[in-house]
């Protein structure tokens, strides 16, 4: 291992030296959109090929922290910096990239089930313990469910999943909110911890009557059996690309981009989706450097949102798209607007 | 020390420059445990200064949302899945060495040997992967109902057999410390003199009688030795108990039960910790965590001492 280090490390220098004239731009931060800021970065620089990006996924509690520090160039995080992380970072913007969903999956239940948020929260909260209980089996359509034991799982690890997800079930239950609260992490009434989006797929996977939370790309990849939510409007909703991107539709985005979209309003709205975000300084101070990023994200937002779809991450809509247009032309650099030339 | 009459009064400049390097390469030792404890210790200080580090110590809730911490349910959950690990090992691992160095034909010991220090060089990602896909299930669907079935009244084994607890991952450690104690006492018997061995059995001792007699008094204290490095292995161990544990900062009496270990809740919440009072717990449960490996191989250590001096006495 040692020795591959070495070599990486040798490698990488003689790559630099080789190409003097290159650009690195270092980022850091959410571990969720990591496979497809890869994909973003690679394609880039085909295009642009004097520009090298330099992603860390650490998370994005690090993201929040190497930015506020300046240590790089442009942090990344799934949930919105608060106000008192801002105020140690003052000039920090959000620039939202993609929408990714939380996916309620679950093992020993027929496929189809349908969950309203109170039956959801009542499961989550050790109300509910078993699959045929009363309440689950009274929802209208909802299939024959069995007499199994009901094993929750949940991420052990402090996560941006864990905080959409928490931040959902803190809106539709005021039992929820008051007894276990909103966080990265939380202290879950019951259930089995797993380490990752990964140890949480396992343990549903090999538990009989478990239920559990993941990424959509997950849930998919996995190919574990998804509930419906009943949404906002009352209909319920599968995961999906087009029903993610449906619930960043209907909201009304505050000009910072620090918003919710939990629980969201639209006929087609699947309710547990986020925002993912890009943090970068307004004012930029490497002329270079802030005009790479600026040019960058303006093209991760028209062209590379094509390549969302395929990594299923949800496109952001039309209108998000036009804001994000406006906040990237009031990135500076010494004054001056970083997309001025289109 | 300059006493001794063959120490020159001024040694050549290469021996004092050995020495030096020496007694610098020994003190660096010193230096990084001390720079760790420091930087725990700081790091620590502002959920100190909230919660009291007594009521930090004694405290069984952990809930982030409320910047409420206690370290006893994963103070428990190591010593628990610990406790289990040795139980588990060390008749094994005893009984495996004392095997292969005083029962089998040596091309048997080295084939056996062999495939020890395999299992020792095996990383714990995997491990803890084979406990969940393979253990995991055995135990929910097999061995945890049959205990149940027959000792059920024992609170050790009530509650749901999930497979997934305290149980699977004191088993598993119990695998990963195995090859630790074995190759440790294996090496201790082998540094025993045959004549103690061969005296015995010439004054008619049968080969159950010389090792309970000589061969095991004898190792006692290099055992011993065995069973703290194995222990110490044990304590630390963190990615195999985090995939078996469940995670869930709990005490339960019962085997079966969910819980959570020192070092798995601060390699889990380490990096999104939320605020200097989540990270400084977690700073905290790292010193905690120091604490007890020492304190345990001190108490070891002391067991040691005492058992070999009531051998002497006898």
């Amino acid at each position: 291992m040692k020795r591959l280090g070495w070599f990486l490390a040798a490698l990488s220098l003689t790559g630099g030296l080789a190409r003097a004239d290159s650009l690195l731009i270092n980022g850091a931060g959410a571990t969720f959109p990591f496979p497809l800021y890869s994909k973003w970065f690679s394609e880039y620089n085909k295009l642009h090929p004097e520009l090298k990006f330099n992603y860390q996924s650490i998370g994005s509690g690090g993201g929040v922290k190497q930015i506020t520090e300046k240590t790089i160039d442009f942090g990344a995080s799934d949930s919105p910096m608060n106000d008192e992380e801002l105020k140690k970072a003052p000039g920090v913007m959000h620039i939202p990239t993609v929408l990714g969903a939380v996916a309620v999956v679950y093992n020993g239940a027929p496929e189809g089930v349908k969950l309203t948020p109170e039956a959801l929260s009542d499961i989550f909260l050790g109300k509910i313990t078993r699959w045929n209980d009363p309440k689950l089996q009274a929802i209208a359509g909802q299939p024959k469910l069995p007499d199994v034991a009901i094993t929750v799982a949940h991420r052990s690890d402090g996560s941006g999943t864990t905080a959409v997800f928490t931040d959902y079930l803190g809106k539709v239950s005021p039992a929820w909110k008051s007894g276990v609260g909103v966080g990265k992490s939380v202290k879950w009434p019951v259930g089995l911890g797993g380490k990752g989006n990964e140890g949480v797929t396992g343990t549903v996977k090999s538990t009989p009557g478990a239920i559990g939370y993941v990424e959509l790309a997950y849930a998919r990849q996995n190919k574990l059996s998804m509930a419906a939510l009943k949404n906002a409007d009352g209909s319920f909703i599968l995961p999906s690309i087009e029903t993610t991107s449906e619930a960043a539709a209907g909201v009304a985005m505050p000009p910072d981009f620090r918003v919710s979209i939990t629980d969201a309003k639209g006929k087609n709205a699947y309710p547990i989706s986020s925002f993912t975000y890009v943090l970068i300084y307004k004012e930029q101070p490497d002329a270079a450097k802030g005009k790479a990023i600026g040019q960058f994200l303006w093209w991760a937002v028209h062209d590379g949102q094509k390549l969302a779809g395929p990594l299923d991450y949800a496109p952001l809509p039309k209108p998000v798209v036009a804001k994000v247009e406006a906040a990237l032309r009031t990135v500076t650099v010494a004054g001056k607007s970083v997309i001025a030339s289109n | 020390m300059a006493s001794g009459a063959d120490t020159p009064r001024h040694a050549h400049l290469g021996d004092r420059a050995f020495a030096a390097g020496i007694t610098l390469l020994g003190g660096a030792v010193l230096l990084v445990v001390g720079i760790i404890v420091v930087a725990c210790a700081r790091l620590s200080a502002p959920a100190f200064a909230k919660l009291g580090f007594f009521r930090f110590l004694t405290g069984s809730d952990w809930n982030p949302v409320e910047d409420s911490f206690g370290a006893l349910p994963f103070i428990y959950g190591t010593l628990v899945t610990s406790a289990i690990a040795i139980v588990v090992a060390m008749p094994v691992a005893i009984g495996l060495a004392l095997f292969l160095t005083e029962m089998s034909p040596s091309r048997v010991r080295r084939f056996v040997s062999f495939f020890v220090e395999i299992l020792a060089a095996i990383p714990s990602v995997v491990f803890g992967l084979w406990g969940l896909m393979v253990l995991v299930p055995i135990l929910r669907d097999v061995v945890e109902p049959a205990l149940q079935h027959r000792l059920g009244f024992l609170p050790l084994f009530q509650g749901a057999p999930m497979g997934i607890g305290f149980l699977p991952a004191g088993i598993v450690l119990a695998i990963m410390i195995l090859p630790t104690i074995a190759s440790v006492t294996i090496e201790v018997l082998r540094t025993m003199p045959a004549a103690l061995r061969e005296g015995a059995l010439a004054l008619g001792a049968t080969r159950w009688e010389a090792i309970g007699a000589v061969v095991l008094p004898y190792a006692r204290r290099g055992i011993m030795g065995a069973v703290i490095l194995g222990l110490a292995r044990a304590l630390g161990e963190t990615m195999a108990v985090t995939m078996l544990i469940g995670n869930q900062p709990e005490i339960h009496g019962s085997l079966f039960a969910a819980g959570y270990s020192l070092p798995s809740v601060i390699a889990n919440e380490f990096a999104e910790a939320s605020g200097a009072v989540h990270t400084g717990a977690l700073a905290g449960l790292a010193l905690v965590l120091f604490g007890v490996t020492l304190m345990l191989s001190a108490s070891a250590r002391l067991l040691v001492r005492l058992s070999a001096r009531r051998l002497v006495a006898a």
